[in-house]
């Protein structure tokens, strides 16, 4: 790949992307363009390969084999120019312990070269932008596990980065503060910020990604936007139902533009037509079912199999 | 990526930042710190000291009080620089994830193990010297050439910093320091003249002893302390900064591997 061929406002540009840990490849020879502005999703069951690739994107990781650009420097030799213009959002929070939420974020603006008195007015504002406001001088062991997600998040924004790496940013979180972080994702995505993120959480990638990819044993299984996955993975309607093999099967089996699905004791019909499963549905009043759109889970479930992972 | 680990460290001014945190952290912590690096030498000041000086007097036209004190300045700063290299970056880089979180920043391994490498001399030199004042206190210490002996704890830290940073990168628990504290650093104490002068050990045990930085850190702060002339000054700070050098490079190497993965 010459850099002549590159598109212009790719932030992250990646040819053969490959790790290999001794024998063992995690990430088999990936493709990926991540477009400038929006929100770009890596998504993939556990040990897929989706941390390893962020990690190689931030220099964490050095590369078996293959070229990476991100904002159109090269890694791993632009390392600090990129990590100057990059925010991080990692797994688990590591932020200092000995500091409070106020010192940790003067001190990671140390780090950036940025003079804590320069930066006051940026700390008062993502402190409010991330409702961490009433918390600043809190040591670590005084805030949850909400407060510490939102503080990492604060924290990667420390440097007005232009593009942001979150792994896995809801996850063990309530519900409440996941749509705190959600609409402050949307946000960032408005004001121009490229934002990559990894999650299992299918709903998530649904809500806040623009163009996603699924990989599943280091390998790009299929990429596109959530709706046009879902359009060209599985049928529109998708009906749940609850129970026994022996008494369901008889019962949504082979209707002509349907297929079904069975994990566990729930069986997943996919039609194209709503009708006919509805109809077969009226001849079996003991079976409770539930009737949904076709998600990006569905998509997921196709793709990467049933089989617990790990 | 095996050949990656072994290029020579280029850290920039920014490393100054790792010594920083440090730094900000250790005026947080500065009692237990403090309690733990002072209490130990202090105790064996006393105890030895006032003991063992009535039966001893002088030793090498040193009173023994004298001798003692400043054998243990030069104990206190290895153990200072060995402790924090060890358990304290080993935590950082662990349990806390606090060079993960670094990594994200423009700064790069090569300078977390320099900020590391100068923070430990830096912690050396700052938990001695209340030691040197007690000793000043207590009448060990007359003569102001003990000031001379500040800059070599600080030497000292840098000499000792870099094993300790390997060790870390080498650690799968807080056990494995056990092996390192047990072999090296207990017999350094012990044998490389804190308590008695190397002279009186046999002569093979003599060359292995002055093969380690110890001996080296006690034959500069002893005369400074004692108001003595200095023998071979250059000779034993050559080998002090020889193993800083030689340990910064090999901590550049090992912290590397561990953290670049």
């Amino acid at each position: 790949m010459s850099l002549a061929s590159r598109p212009p406002d790719a932030v992250v540009l990646a040819r053969g992307l490959t790790k290999k840990f001794g024998e063992r490849t995690v990430v088999c020879g990936i493709d990926l363009t991540i477009p400038r502005g929006g929100c770009f999703g890596l998504l993939g069951p556990n040990g897929a390969g989706k941390t390893t690739t962020l990690r190689m994107i931030i220099g964490q990781s050095p590369m078996s084999g293959g070229t990476l650009s991100v904002l159109g420097l090269p890694m791993p030799d632009a390392v600090r120019e990129i990590h100057a213009r990059t925010g991080v959002v990692p797994q688990s929070d590591n932020q200092d312990p000995d500091f409070t939420v106020v010192e940790n974020l003067r001190m990671y603006a140390r780090y950036f070269g940025l003079r804590p008195a320069d930066v006051a007015g940026r700390i008062d504002e993502l402190l409010g932008f991330l409702e961490l406001s009433d918390r600043r001088d809190a040591r670590m062991r005084e805030l949850s596990g909400g407060m510490k997600r939102r503080l990492s998040i604060a924290r990667a924004l420390i440097n007005d980065p232009e593009f942001i790496m979150l792994d896995e940013p809801t996850t063990g979180l309530d519900p409440q503060v996941r749509h705190l972080i959600w609409t402050r994702l949307r946000q960032l995505k408005a004001s121009g910020k490229t934002l990559l993120l990894t999650t299992h959480y299918m709903d998530e990638a649904e809500r806040l990604c623009d163009q996603l990819v699924v990989i599943d044993r280091g390998r790009i299984v299929t990429q596109g936007s959530p709706r046009g996955l879902i359009s060209e993975h599985v049928e529109p309607h998708v009906i749940e139902v609850q129970g026994e093999a022996g008494s369901v099967v008889p019962v949504l089996g082979g209707i002509p533009g349907s297929r079904l699905l069975t994990v566990g004791e729930t069986h997943y019909c996919y039609a194209s037509e709503l009708g006919p499963v509805l109809a077969r549905l009226e001849g079996a009043p003991h079976l409770r079912y539930t009737h949904r759109t076709a998600n990006l889970e569905d998509v997921f479930l196709k793709l990467t199999g049933h089989e617990l992972r790990e | 990526m095996a050949y990656m680990n072994l290029v020579l460290p280029r850290p920039q001014i920014s490393a100054l930042k790792i010594w920083q945190r440090n730094l900000l952290v250790w005026r947080k912590l500065l009692g237990p710190s403090m309690a733990f690096s002072f209490g130990e030498p202090v105790i064996y000041l006393l105890g030895l000291g006032y003991g063992l000086g009535q039966f001893i007097g002088e030793v090498g036209g040193i009173p023994y009080f004298t001798f003692l004190a400043a054998g243990l300045l030069a104990a206190s700063a290895m153990n200072v620089a060995s402790f924090e290299g060890m358990f304290s970056v080993f935590t950082r880089m662990t349990h806390q994830q606090t060079y993960d979180a670094i990594l994200a920043t423009p700064l790069t391994v090569d300078d977390i193990v320099a900020g590391e490498m100068l923070w430990c001399a830096t912690k050396s030199l700052l938990n001695t010297l209340p030691i040197l004042v007690v000793a000043f206190l207590l009448g060990a210490i007359e003569n102001w050439s003990a000031l001379g002996a500040i800059p070599v704890f600080f030497l000292v830290g840098l000499c000792f910093a870099g094993p300790a940073l390997v060790m870390a990168a080498l650690a799968a628990s807080y056990d494995f320091f056990n092996y390192y504290t047990t072999l090296l650093i207990t017999p350094m104490f012990i044998f490389s003249g804190v308590f008695y002068p190397v002279a009186t050990l046999p002569a093979i045990a003599q060359v292995v002893v002055n093969i380690l930085p110890l001996s080296h850190a006690i034959a500069l702060i002893r005369p400074l302390v004692a108001g003595q002339p200095l023998v071979d000054p250059a000779l034993h700070v050559a080998v002090l900064v020889a193993y800083a050098a030689v340990g910064y490079v090999a901590a550049s190497v090992f912290i590397r591997r561990r953290l670049i993965r």
